[in-house]
């Protein structure tokens, strides 16, 4: 009897072994289909011949690389780095001086939502704003260099800048908000236990100078503890007004999965910015940390909000500006508010309560319809023909419908769990359509192995057919949380700084107005780099001196960069043709020190070189 | 006797008068140098892989330009180029021959307009042959500059490179460049204005020798054979 349990039990084991192994083998072959497009098709859709350019810039946001990525379209190439928010030696940012107090002690940011600057409702090619999560600042990158020009912040007040960097039509302003509410103004402390109504959360314009794009801080209002999450403007008819998502209404603390998510609605904030100008304008604001900041309670007509499915993320205005889309991340529909409906709500004063006074729209009295579109809706553009683009987070899917008839026409799985999405152009007035980029939370290996820190995956679709096709997957840095695309001939960057336009008398562009002089204990350097030589390529220094070095590249031909390496003084400076840059430093280490050009110039390259000699006090 | 008559004949014919069309002619011819003011003289193009639009180089009578967009100053760039083997960079400044050529120039115009009012061939062929060697002195001395620039190579350049004479006319390779070179509008006006002087001549003597020799017959009709 023992025997036989025994044998029984091997020959359970046997079974199961078996069935384990079969499983693994069944489980093999049913690898999940990888969804791909006609190859041929799809291969000479997005090929680009060696010699030939993309059709679109797209611009998209490296997150907490701190850095924008630029891609070409449809080829998907990425074609350059643009240092914002950290260090970046490849072009020597953060490295001169100039970058360096732009940057100050900050080492890292969390680069968001890139905005094209725009006028009329389109995107004009002059800058591109975004945005930092982490470190509460703005920046604006200039199109005509491709080069971080103004860091603003971290802007008093807001905390966990998410809500940003959607530009009004005309680039009046930047939007701003807070995403992490906390006791104002900053550096106060106060118990969590009271954040519901001792933490505030703000929304904001950052006003744009029209001529230069200086950005500085403006107006910002006082709102309730919610979650500010992103945000965009009204055009057309909807001219004048900004809108903000919130998630977290119910003001809870702890974990925010659970508690936030009670209640079925959360908000759309509806600003009037023009109303706002006028409270500004009227005194009926209190300063905190140096900023007006309006009260909604002391200023009616400001702002309202408008209940959305609960958690929303996206809120996008349609190109004729009639229209507000927003969804809740945990349903599977998308709300369509009417614009002209808000305004019949407000004007009627239809609301259905309020939060520490500011009015709520009735939900039923502002919905123009709700879009059937599928499992977690994010975010949504808009292409030229009248269709709507929304990306589906948990479906892993982008859902196209047709604007009027609120109908879904069509829907692409996407490989995987798709964030934001951009369309050429699909958040101006008037969109380009055509290209459809799905911004991928994970790849989940569609990729070679690169081992468990792995790459986003982007994924190109034309949406210029009835029906959405893949082109192309291609693999992104952390993190594109949102991009833009413009057509290539709206940004005309330049290659070269033009001799002329140098103001600076510290730049040289002759060998014989090079050299040292001493002032103190400072020592300035005027230096030119030139094919293949610096001038001077000695520097004499006593330890402790300051030295200062005026580096100009007096190149005046396209791509003839030069870099400025300092062996162990932690120095890497870049500079374009025509361009100076200051390097300062103390020469706090004695010995013999080489720099040389970093960035590969000429046949003699290797021998750009010279020493700082730092003799010992 | 023969050195006599050949003499007397070559007299007359300075003495000639010019026709209206030959006054015209050197009108126009003064005319067609004025180019020489405004185009370049000769264009030189340098290509490599790294420059398939080529480094263009324009010599003026006056000027030395180079090819110039945002993205590139050619004049700097060849000069940037040069050094790598030792020669000296192109400065205008060197040129003595932007001054005395537009000077020149200016002088023979004044010269054909004096032929052209006093209406006498003397005039007109010392303009024409003024002009012929001041012409011919001009190209040899832009070619003894291309000469001398690419034969007085600094000894401690870092390329060492046989001296050479860059192409005058035509096309030349020269390490990894091609190197072309033509006469610009500005040459073309030289020669159009050398060939419409010499023309101008040519018409008056012809119609003077119709002239001279009807008139003589006419003597011959009335007095017979001498």
């Amino acid at each position: 009897m023992k025997g036989n349990h025994t044998k029984l039990k091997w020959f359970g084991l046997g079974v199961l072994c078996t069935l384990i192994t079969a499983g693994i083998l069944v489980s093999c072959s049913k690898k999940p289909k990888v969804e791909r497009g006609d190859t041929a098709e799809a291969a000479i859709a997005t090929y680009v011949a060696p010699g030939d350019t993309d059709e679109y810039y797209m611009f998209y946001s490296g997150g907490h690389s701190g850095n924008v990525y630029v891609a070409g379209v449809p080829s998907m190439r990425h074609i350059t780095t643009i240092p914002v928010f950290a260090l970046y030696p490849a072009t020597g940012y953060g490295f001169d001086k100039e970058t360096k107090d732009m940057l100050g002690s900050y080492t890292w940011g969390d680069v968001h939502h890139p905005a094209l600057s725009q006028t009329n409702g389109d995107y004009d090619g002059r800058w591109l704003f975004v945005n930092d999560n982490a470190n509460n600042r703005m920046a604006r990158i200039d199109l005509r260099d491709f080069k971080t020009k103004q860091i603003l912040g971290p802007i008093p007040n807001i905390s966990g800048y998410h809500g940003g960097s959607f530009v009004t039509p005309n680039t009046e302003y930047v939007l701003a908000a807070s995403r992490f509410s906390v006791p104002l103004p900053k550096g106060t402390y106060e118990p969590i236990e009271n954040y519901a109504t001792k933490y505030n959360g703000i929304v904001a314009g950052v006003p744009i100078n029209p001529q230069t794009g200086e950005m500085t801080v403006g107006w910002q209002i006082l709102m309730p503890p919610f979650d500010f999450d992103l945000g965009s403007t009204g055009k057309g008819p909807s001219e004048g007004w900004a809108f903000w998502t919130c998630y977290n209404s119910e003001r809870a603390t702890g974990k925010l999965e659970v508690t936030s998510t009670q209640k079925d609605r959360d908000y759309v904030v509806a600003v009037n910015w023009k109303a706002a100008e006028q409270a500004v304008k009227e005194g009926k604001t209190k300063t905190i940390s140096g900023v007006p900041v309006i009260d909604p309670k002391l200023a009616p007509g400001v702002v309202y909000l408008v209940p959305a499915a609960k958690s929303p993320h996206g809120v996008d205005v349609t190109p004729d500006g009639k229209f507000i889309i927003a969804s809740g991340k945990l349903q599977s529909i998308t709300t369509a508010f009417s614009f002209d409906k808000m305004m019949t709500a407000i004007q009627n004063k239809d609301f259905s309560g309020d939060e520490d006074g500011i009015p709520v729209l009735n939900y039923d009295h502002v919905k123009e319809a709700e879009v059937n579109v599928g499992l977690g809706p994010l975010h949504t553009q808009f292409d030229d023909q009248g269709y709507a683009y929304t990306s589906l987070f948990v479906e892993s899917s982008v859902a196209k419908w047709k604007l009027g008839t609120w109908e879904v026409v069509d829907k692409i799985p996407i490989s995987y769990n798709i964030g934001h999405l951009s369309v050429a152009g699909g958040d101006t007035m008037h969109p380009d359509g055509k290209y459809l980029v799905a911004l991928n939370k994970l790849s989940h290996g569609r990729h070679m192995n690169v081992g468990p820190s792995q790459p986003e995956s982007s994924q190109l679709i034309s949406i210029t057919g009835e029906k959405m096709k893949l082109l192309y997957d291609a693999f992104t840095e952390p993190e594109p949380h949102y991009a833009q695309m413009i057509k290539a001939d709206k940004v005309k960057p330049i290659e070269v700084y033009p001799k002329e336009e140098m103001k600076n008398a510290n730049a040289v562009w002759d060998v014989k107005d090079t050299g040292v002089t001493r002032d103190g204990n400072n020592v300035l350097v005027k230096m030119i780099a030139v094919r293949s030589s610096f001038e001077p390529n000695k520097i004499e220094v006593t330890q402790g001196e300051h030295v200062t070095i005026y580096l100009t590249n007096i190149e005046q031909t396209t791509d003839e960069l030069h870099g400025f390496g300092l062996g162990e003084y932690n120095l890497n400076v870049v500079i374009d043709p025509g361009e100076m840059k200051v390097i300062d430093f103390v020469a706090d280490k004695t010995g013999v020190f080489p720099y040389y050009c970093t960035n590969f110039c000429s046949a003699l390259h290797q021998e750009m070189q010279g020493y700082l000699l730092v003799k010992p006090k | 006797m023969n050195l006599k008559r050949f003499l007397a004949r070559e007299t007359s014919f300075f003495e000639l008068p010019l026709t209206l069309k030959s006054r015209l002619l050197i009108l126009i011819a003064v005319i067609a140098l004025l180019p020489v003011y405004l185009s370049p003289l000769w264009n030189m193009t340098f290509y490599s892989n790294q420059y398939t639009d080529g480094l263009v180089l324009h010599i003026y009578s006056y000027q030395l330009e180079g090819g110039k967009t945002p993205n590139r100053d050619d004049l700097r760039e060849i000069n940037s180029l040069n050094h790598y083997i030792g020669m000296r960079p192109l400065l205008e400044s060197d040129f003595s021959e932007f001054t005395w050529i537009p000077l020149v120039v200016g002088l023979l115009i004044i010269l054909a307009l004096r032929a052209m009012v006093i209406g006498k061939m003397s005039n007109l062929v010392d303009v024409f042959v003024i002009f012929v060697y001041f012409g011919a002195f001009s190209m040899w001395s832009f070619y003894h500059r291309l000469y001398m620039y690419a034969h007085n190579l600094d000894p401690t350049a870092s390329i060492k490179v046989e001296p050479f004479t860059p192409p005058f006319f035509g096309s030349k390779q020269i390490a990894n460049f091609t190197v072309n070179s033509f006469p610009g509008l500005g040459a073309y006006a030289f020669f159009a204005f050398a060939f419409l002087l010499l023309v101008a001549i040519l018409l008056s003597a012809r119609r003077n020798s119709v002239e001279v020799r009807r008139s003589s017959s006419l003597n011959e009709d009335i007095l017979g054979p001498l």
